[in-house]
């Protein structure tokens, strides 16, 4: 803290809170609106912030339950949410899990072990990285196609397919863990090693162990990104159940149909549990987000 | 963590122990450096292991990876007798890495990268060489088919014979089964009338009849009362899949709700790889220039199949004025939008962050995790609720608008007004990534500087533009330069929310006046009619050329230590 304070200090505190509130009160305003609207009547109606005409409806459609309205008439749910969902969840865990095996083997090489063409490769998976998958999603598309006649569970219109190629991301992942692993002293494995351990035995028993941490924000860092794919779901998936929630939401606010009310419900349900794991993670995703993909 | 015991026993193994005593033979011929590494017993013959469950295990790990090489064996070779020979090109040499990879012990600490190499390759490196292939070619939606199966399709043609035709009646032949009943006078084209044979079929349930179903010669017509118009037309999808074939060998197919008539597949093959076509009497040629098969007056028959068409796509970008005028338009957008969205996401950033570093401040972490709220948000959810804000007629934001103002702006009729709402909505999705990011760089700076200051008189903003920002923009630069890569490619924005629209006038592919040059690629491949894969490839491998500069000049700004 500075020793030598300026003056007029406490207005312009006074001005930085207002400041800030005007601001986080502009940010919050949309997620605050969505939450008003999901529990509104009707699909564009307009109110206040704390609903007066509250209703459960938009809810009961969302998780896939029919409504009853008051003169008795019933609304099925518009779109399968809890199914898509579940697809996102699926293939999130599953490509998460692919990610965080191939990525750990492949930073534990990068951080200890010296071989031929380690720095080329590292540098390579760093400039790769940067190209999106949009770019070759005719590639891409090509490929599954091609692939699906011979293997079903790859083609087209497949989880499998939505899995496999979410491993074009792993070098952000390996660079993570990369530098995680480089900043645990070595000496730990050496001893193992003198006792009598294998490379892979000290990889497995000494290093992983330590690693807990840094392995458990990878895999929700890919979680996440797994969950907000969207190019890629969208032109392998065609089946509407077998969509996943980035696809599928986008139906509720179609040029002709706009469900606003459903769309609320729907978001608030399947975007709360994400935003929420997101804050508690928040301290270790950033640092991975923000410092290892880059920093050497 | 599993306490020591857990992992005691498998260390003594008389292996691992005499791999140790080499690696150290291994590591006194190279220069002894300060960071511990290893070799991943490089190079060591393997020994017979004394324990039966590691042998074992071995054992097992040895079949998975012959299996997985025969499974990859056999990907090569079904893509190389379907023509496919990029395909079972990229297997081949992913199934010989492996195969090295995975039998030589001097690549043992490859196997570790393996895996993951080959994801990338595979699904990173190769779709973007196939991409660049892709744009060189004629590959669209009118030449997909490989030209083996195009010259398939063709053949596989049909076409009634014209003024022939067999009237026909169905007969109930009890079990719910019918009888078709070909009567015998058959029309020839030129009206006079060539008495042939009746002909009939074998009763047959038509829900499940086969596809092709003989006939042979009758006497009379069955012994029963012919079932009427009304049961032809109940019928009529399971008798138009029938092919009936009368003993000469003539195949007929159903002409009308009254008649057969025959058949006879359109094109005939000839040697020297043209087609005649009985119908017209002329000849197909194979244009391999075009992809198409041609016939003799030059016009083209659809489907064609893909072929080398030069640099034909990259004229079109560059030269054809109806590609080039939207393109343009398009790649200048592309740049401002993301330079824009790079300059208000960092000052947001930056200024809530020195904000947020200010000492006298209370409550700081309140407004931290509130601030950095839009983040936490899946992109596609919050780009959704900003669809629905700022819709014309409904949206609360021109509700608002119009109540206090009595205006209510065309957010997305208007090229310029929809621009606005992107680069806003971007803004709100954007900086709290360089907040995040500004907030931990401010932290690094030494606080006596600021003491140094306010001795010297300096003011707030003194401080921000003579300390603060000089002193984080030089480690900023290179993740400035990642996001505008990032914005520059920031396909899903631009499709949830404007999908594009409005659309430029006098575009001769789909282009809108909001596309980003990804979203432009997205929709000449994959949405409308045409589906011209070639020309998405083209303007695929100009972001490609742009996207690798950005990056080289990132690496070099980085210095990245590996």
């Amino acid at each position: 803290m500075p020793m030598v304070q300026p003056r007029s200090i406490r207005r312009r505190r006074l001005v930085a809170h207002l400041a800030l509130l005007v601001f986080v009160a502009l940010v919050v305003f949309p997620l605050l609106l969505v939450i008003s609207i999901s529990f509104r009547q009707g699909n564009f109606a307009t109110g206040n912030l704390i609903p007066h005409d509250f209703s459960l409806e938009h809810w009961s459609l969302a998780l896939g339950i029919p409504w009853e309205r008051p003169d008795g008439s019933v609304v099925q749910p518009p779109f399968p949410v809890l199914l898509w969902l579940w697809n996102s969840i699926k293939v999130a865990v599953s490509s998460s899990l692919l990610i965080l095996l191939l990525s750990t083997t492949s930073a534990y090489a990068f951080a200890r072990m010296r071989f031929a063409g380690k720095a080329p490769i590292l540098k390579g998976m760093l400039i790769f990285q940067m190209f999106p998958p949009v770019l070759s999603l005719v590639a891409l598309y090509a490929l599954f196609d091609r692939l699906g006649e011979y293997v079903t569970w790859l083609g087209i219109n497949t989880h499998g397919a939505l899995i496999v190629a979410s491993l074009g991301g792993v070098a952000l992942h390996i660079w993570t863990i990369k530098g995680y692993f480089e900043s645990i002293d070595g000496s730990l494995e050496e001893a193992a090693m003198v006792d009598g351990a294998s490379t892979w035995q000290a990889f497995r028993h000494i290093l992983l162990p330590l690693s807990v941490p840094i392995l458990m924000v990878v895999f929700i860092l890919a979680f996440i990104m797994s969950i907000m794919e969207y190019p890629m779901a969208s032109v392998l998936l065609l089946d509407e159940n077998k969509l996943t929630l980035a696809v599928g939401a986008q139906q509720y606010l179609s040029d002709h149909n706009q469900r606003w009310g459903d769309f609320a419900a729907a978001a608030v349900l399947s975007g709360l549990p994400i935003t929420v794991a997101f804050l508690l993670c928040q301290r270790w995703i950033v640092g991975g987000l923000t410092a290892g993909g880059v920093k050497g | 963590m599993p306490p020591p015991s857990a992992f005691a026993l498998p260390f003594n193994n008389p292996r691992s122990r005499r791999s140790g005593a080499r690696r150290g033979a291994w590591s006194a011929r190279r220069p002894v450096i300060s960071m511990y590494t290893t070799n991943a017993s490089r190079g060591l013959p393997r020994h017979r292991s004394r324990h039966t469950g590691e042998r074992y295990s071995r054992w097992a790990m040895r079949a998975l990876m012959a299996l997985l090489t025969l499974a990859l064996l056999w990907l090569v070779v079904g893509f190389y007798l379907n023509g496919q020979w990029m395909f079972a090109l990229l297997f081949l040499v992913l199934d010989a890495a492996l195969a090295i990879v995975f039998t030589r012990r001097q690549l043992m600490s490859h196997r570790y990268v393996f895996p993951a190499l080959a994801g990338m390759g595979v699904f990173v490196i190769f779709p973007l060489l196939y991409t660049i292939g892709i744009s060189f070619s004629n590959y669209s939606s009118s030449n997909l088919l490989s030209e083996q199966r195009v010259r398939e399709q063709l053949l596989a043609e049909t076409y009634r014979v014209p003024g022939e035709t067999f009237s026909f009646q169905l007969f109930a032949a009890g079990d719910s089964r019918v009888q078709l009943f070909l009567s015998g006078s058959r029309a020839a084209g030129d009206g006079t009338d060539s008495r042939v044979e009746d002909l009939i079929s074998p009763p047959v349930r038509l829900d499940e009849a086969p596809a092709t179903l003989p006939l042979k010669a009758a006497s009379a017509p069955p012994d029963a009362e012919p079932l009427g118009v009304r049961a032809v037309i109940r019928n009529r999808q399971a008798l138009g899949e029938l092919t009936l074939v009368a003993p000469d060998g003539t195949e007929l197919r159903l002409a009308g709700l009254r008649d057969f008539a025959p058949i006879q597949s359109r094109y005939r093959a000839n040697d020297d790889g043209t087609l005649s076509d009985r119908k017209t009497g002329g000849t197909l040629t194979p244009d391999p220039a075009s992809g198409f098969f041609v016939t003799d007056d030059g016009q083209r028959i659809t489907p064609g199949w893909p072929v080398a068409v030069g640099l034909d796509n990259y004229q079109r970008v560059l030269f054809d004025p109806a590609v080039r005028g939207p393109f343009l338009q398009i790649f200048v957008w592309t740049f401002a939008f993301a330079a824009l969205t790079v300059v208000f996401t960092l000052t947001v950033g930056f200024v809530l962050a020195s904000l947020l570093q200010w000492d006298q401040l209370g409550g700081k972490a309140t407004y931290r995790t509130l601030l950095i709220l839009p983040y936490a948000v899946p992109a596609f959810i919050s780009i959704l609720i900003f669809k629905g804000m700022f819709n014309q007629q409904y949206g609360e934001i021109n509700l608002i608008l119009e109540s206090l103002f009595g205006i209510s702006p065309d957010w997305f009729t208007d090229p310029w007004l929809a621009r606005g709402m992107l680069l806003i909505v971007n803004t709100w999705l954007g900086y709290p990534y360089m907040l995040l990011l500004c907030m931990g760089l401010i932290q690094s700076i030494p606080r006596d500087l600021y003491e140094a200051s306010a001795v010297d008189g300096g003011g707030p903003l003194t401080n921000l533009f003579r300390i603060t920002l000089p002193l984080i923009i030089k480690p900023l630069t290179p993740l400035l330069i990642a996001a505008f890569a990032f914005n520059f490619n920031n396909f899903v924005l631009i499709t949830l929310l404007t999908g594009g629209a409005p659309d430029i006038i006098g575009a001769s592919t789909p282009a809108g006046t909001t596309d980003l040059l990804v979203s432009y690629t997205y929709r000449i491949a994959f949405q409308d009619a045409g589906q011209n894969f070639g020309l998405a490839a083209a303007i695929a491998t100009l972001i490609f050329v742009v996207v690798a500069a950005l990056s080289l000049l990132n690496l070099r700004l980085t210095k990245v230590k590996v």
